[in-house]
């Protein structure tokens, strides 16, 4: 019979090329970050945190080999498929650059090209996306998770960890065996043992005695024989506290994203301000099954808009940020009472606002906005300067002072000032905080 | 001795109900696209039987393994090789590949076939049967059996201990890894990965591969240090060869004959007379070496072992429709594939990417036995111990076993099929405005055209040539590399510069390369680290 095998690789676990890839990664990471960056800016809120095709310079991670000049000295080379031709006939070369002519080679490996081009995961995007953020890991395997769990009691089982014993369910199991079975009590015993203890101890047993007391041992030794057939606890009393997964019954939620827009906003603040919205939208994508989102911008005037224009038209004027507070109350009046809506709000400014303004701001913050929500997040972001400037946390304009009378008072209230990506987590910390202690209670 | 299969029939569920595969299908060995083990066990007897009795192949025991499609695409991002080491590179490939074959710009090797014995052959799960009927003919007899005969093959790799070998490496790269960090490692990967090309011996007899011939090298090359370290100068030439010459260049002699200069084999000489790597990075340099050696004869047979592949499957399935057990709707799938595989777009064509070597070797093949069964009289001229000779299985199976491209092209390539492919040679000089037709398919050019084809396949005229010629241990340390430059054709700049850094980052001092004319001796160029830091 002939010697051969087949042999079926198909079920091997998968992934044998992640330490490739993540090698890979790691070695180009320079690169992937820029391109990252880029396609944070460019992106939905929504998406971001989804797979991602990336562009990156080929030239950071070429392979160099020997290879001889494309333009130098004489070469011959075969050639199939002449038409016309003759020996001696000379053909004119095609335009430096230009089309595929003969002599040039193809690499194989892509490395003439200036662009690698390749997708990255979801996973390895929240890796990138949270590097910067400097999350702590307990958060980052948290938001990677997206359907949560909890653990609930389900009955008992007859197997599981000594941590799970219920003792008193094993108990009321045993007490009922050993019913059953009548298992001789303890204190049946002891009165037998008394009895023959007081029979060996009368000086001169008669006859009558003696046959008792050979009953009385035959009994003694018949109850223990059975105490020892019919155990104590037995393994089937045993039972387990049982908790089966269940996953956490989401519901919806709205984000509310506010902006100022004013000219004083450039790239560098929107970019800042994508980030910090787009991380409290992965921490609710994580906890609800929908989420809808609502870009409300202003001036010295506050609008509802889609997402592109959110992000990237400007507009001039002055800045009144209340108008912005009253514009999403109106809309969620509107459109998201509190009672069936989970209501969350970010709000990115560089703080500046009009004389005045301020004021009224903490006031509708106090009394309307902050009631109606879950969470409310407030990031003002500075320049370097200013933010050596503002080092101390009460200095500051208008804006931020009334802010941070709110603040002392609300619990579901953060803001922060940030100059880079990493101060965004903590203004998000005691969300993320008092969410993680609920689920470990 | 050992189980036929490792599982239980899990292909996707066939046409055919009925268990006994053979009922129903008179002489077919099967009737649909779905295939399961059972299947393709009876269909390989079948192969089996035409590949060793009609054709008179010798092979490897076979191993056929299934892979999926992720499979494939990480073993063919390895160099091929599925049991290769970790290697960022490997991950670009993949990615690349990947992102390729997802959006349909390339299409998956239907399989992937390793030079070990057994010989081990990925088949796709994809494939269809009649497709994996041609993969098992193709790779399983036709490649396995120019592993086993060639003698490139024969002499240069070691088919017993390669997959051993690879596991060997795979673990020692990772334990590096562990001790030393990815970053280490990569560095010395990176460097030994672009000399790579110029890792092989070409002319002498590449170092043993099995891990316990191994241990004995590395015995020897600590004895070497040993027998070395001390008396340098007890090696000292005399007598009147060398009175004459001056104490300088006296001991450049002395360094050439202790360190075996000149080195053609960069890796091979860094492995063993770098001053600055630890024992570590020595063998990591010699893995990357012996991956580069195992691979070397494929590179020099490309166009033989896929001509005698292909050739084989051809044969093979022919033989088994003709004999009724491939209905006519499984053979024209075959032929589909077959013929995709060996398209060969004519040069003008935007597709053109060069000759393509299924093509090539195929029609030479089909050539051989047309010389041997058919033969015109210009045949009897050129080849007159072929001609006529009724035993073309006999001549195909000498031409497979003792050439590789170069010497197979310059010995078969016949007038008829140079005709039949219209070859012609251009002649490329780059100050030219304009290509030069040097020979093309007539009374004239036969010869010229086949030449110039078999150095277009010889890697000693397509790599570039380097070797070690100075080192001063005992000076300043700098490494002397000299590219014998054939026909004015240097290096380019760029990958250049890049690679010799890569050098000096394995030499630890300064690396200078000098480019000189083949055949005047003359130097056309010359470069150095010590010049590119300048510079920069």
């Amino acid at each position: 019979m002939a010697m051969h095998h087949f042999i079926d690789r198909r079920q091997n676990p998968g992934g044998r090329s992640l330490g490739n890839r993540q090698r890979f990664i790691r070695r180009a990471k320079a690169q992937i970050k820029e391109a990252l960056d880029k396609s944070i800016h460019d992106r939905k809120l929504g998406d971001v945190a989804n797979g991602e095709d990336l562009s990156i310079p080929a030239k950071g991670i070429a392979e160099p080999r020997l290879r001889q000049a494309a333009n130098e000295g004489q070469r011959g080379r075969v050639l199939p498929g002449n038409k016309e031709f003759v020996t001696g006939d000379q053909i004119k070369k095609p335009p430096k650059g230009g089309g595929e002519g003969a002599g040039k080679e193809g690499s194989d490996d892509g490395e003439g090209e200036d662009e690698f081009r390749f997708t990255l995961s979801r996973d390895e995007f929240l890796e990138l996306f949270f590097e910067d953020l400097e999350l702590p890991d307990l958060i980052k395997t948290d938001l990677r998770e997206i359907t949560s769990v909890v653990y609930r009691r389900a009955g008992f089982a007859r197997d599981g960890t000594p941590a799970n014993l219920d003792v008193m369910r094993t108990m009321r199991n045993s007490l009922g065996r050993r019913i059953a079975l009548s298992r001789p009590e303890g204190k049946d015993v002891a009165t037998l043992e008394a009895e023959i203890k007081a029979l060996e101890e009368t000086t001169e047993p008669d006859l009558e005695d003696r046959g008792r007391l050979d009953a009385l041992y035959e009994e003694l030794e018949g109850l223990k024989r059975r105490q020892k057939i019919v155990a104590y606890i037995d393994p089937v009393d045993v039972r387990y506290r049982q908790r089966t997964p269940e996953p956490v019954p989401n519901t919806q939620a709205v984000m509310f994203c506010l902006m100022d827009v004013s000219g004083s906003m450039g790239e560098r603040e929107k970019d800042l301000a994508k980030r910090f919205f787009v991380l409290l939208h992965l921490f609710l994508k994580r906890r609800y099954e929908r989420i809808e989102l609502v870009f409300i911008r202003h001036t010295h005037e506050a609008q509802e808009v889609d997402e592109d224009t959110f992000f990237y038209s400007r507009q001039s004027g002055g800045t009144v940020v209340s108008t912005a507070l009253t514009k999403m109350m109106e809309v969620v009046r509107d459109r998201y009472p509190a009672d069936t809506w989970n209501i969350y709000a970010a709000q990115a400014s560089d703080g500046e606002n009009f004389s005045g303004d301020s004021a009224r701001c903490s006031k509708l913050l106090a009394e309307e906005v902050i009631p109606a929500c879950q969470y409310y997040a407030y990031v003002e972001i500075l320049d370097e300067r200013e933010f050596e400037l503002f080092g101390n946390p009460d200095a500051g304009a208008a804006l931020w002072r009334s802010y941070r009378d709110v603040a002392a008072e609300r619990e579901n209230f953060a803001m922060k000032r940030v100059t880079k990506p990493a101060d965004i987590y903590p203004v998000f910390r005691e969300l993320f905080l008092r969410q993680g202690q609920r689920e470990r209670v | 001795m050992s189980k036929a299969y490792a599982d239980a029939p899990t292909g996707a569920p066939t046409g055919t109900p009925t268990d006994d595969a053979t009922g129903d299908l008179g002489d077919l060995l099967f009737d649909d696209a779905d295939w399961n083990f059972k299947i393709l066990s009876k269909t390989y007897d079948a192969i089996e039987r035409v590949a060793l009795d009609d054709l008179g192949l010798n092979v490897y025991p076979n191993q056929v393994e299934i892979i999926s499609t992720e499979q494939m695409l990480d073993a063919y991002s390895s160099f091929g090789m599925p049991l290769m080491y970790r290697h960022w590179s490997f991950g670009k490939h993949f990615a690349r590949d990947e992102k390729s074959y997802r959006q349909g710009h390339s299409g998956l090797a239907y399989e992937i076939v390793i030079n070990a014995n057994p010989c081990i052959s990925y088949n796709l799960e994809d494939n269809s049967m009649p497709l994996q009927a041609l993969v098992m003919a193709h790779a399983a007899f036709g490649h396995n059996h120019f592993f086993k005969n060639n003698y490139l093959f024969r002499q240069w790799t070691d088919a017993d201990g390669v997959l051993d070998y690879f596991q060997y490496a795979k673990e020692f790269i990772t334990s590096v890894e562990e001790r030393h960090g990815l970053e280490e490692v990569e560095a010395v990967l990176d460097a030994a990965h672009a000399i790579m090309d110029q890792g092989v011996f070409r002319y002498r007899r590449a170092p043993e591969l099995t891990r316990e011939q191994r241990e004995t090298r590395k015995r020897e090359i600590e004895e070497y240090r040993e027998r070395t370290f001390n008396d340098l100068w007890r090696t000292v030439p005399d007598g009147d060869a060398v009175a004459d010459l001056s104490e300088a260049e006296k001991e450049k002699i002395v360094r050439a004959r202790q360190m075996h200069l000149p080195e053609e084999n960069l890796l091979f000489f860094l492995e063993l007379n770098s001053p600055v790597l630890e024992g570590w990075q020595r063998e990591v340099l010699s893995i990357v070496r012996n991956v580069a050696q195992y691979f070397y004869p494929q590179r020099q047979t490309k166009v033989m072992n896929e001509g005698c592949a292909t050739f084989t499957h051809h044969y093979i399935m022919n033989a088994l429709y003709d004999r009724g057990q491939i209905s006519e709707g499984a053979m024209l799938e075959v032929l589909h594939s077959h013929s995709n595989v060996l398209f060969q777009p004519d040069f003008d064509d935007p597709r053109f990417n060069g000759i393509n070597p299924y093509a090539l070797g195929f029609a030479m093949m089909c050539d051989i036995r047309r010389i041997c069964t058919e033969p015109t009289d210009e045949d009897r001229e050129w080849f007159p111990d072929l001609a006529g000779n009724e035993d073309w299985r006999g001549a195909l199976r000498h031409a497979w076993e003792n050439y590789r491209d170069e010497s197979f092209i310059r010995q078969y390539l016949s007038p008829y099929l140079i005709r039949k492919m219209k070859l012609f040679d251009l002649t490329d000089r780059a100050e030219d405005g304009h290509y030069v037709v040097g020979a093309i398919h007539d009374e004239q050019g036969y010869r010229k055209v086949r030449d110039a084809l078999a150095n277009n396949h010889d890697p000693a005229h397509t790599d570039a040539d380097i070797q070690v010629i100075d080192a001063d241990l005992r000076g300043d340390r700098q490494l002397f590399l000299e590219h014998s430059v054939r026909n004015g054709v240097g290096l380019d700049e760029g990958s250049r510069t890049n690679v010799l850094k890569h050098i000096r980052t394995l030499w630890g001092y300064d690396v200078t390369l000098s480019g000189v004319d083949h055949d005047n001796g003359n130097q056309l160029y010359r470069t150095s680290t010590l010049e590119v830091e300048d510079g920069a």
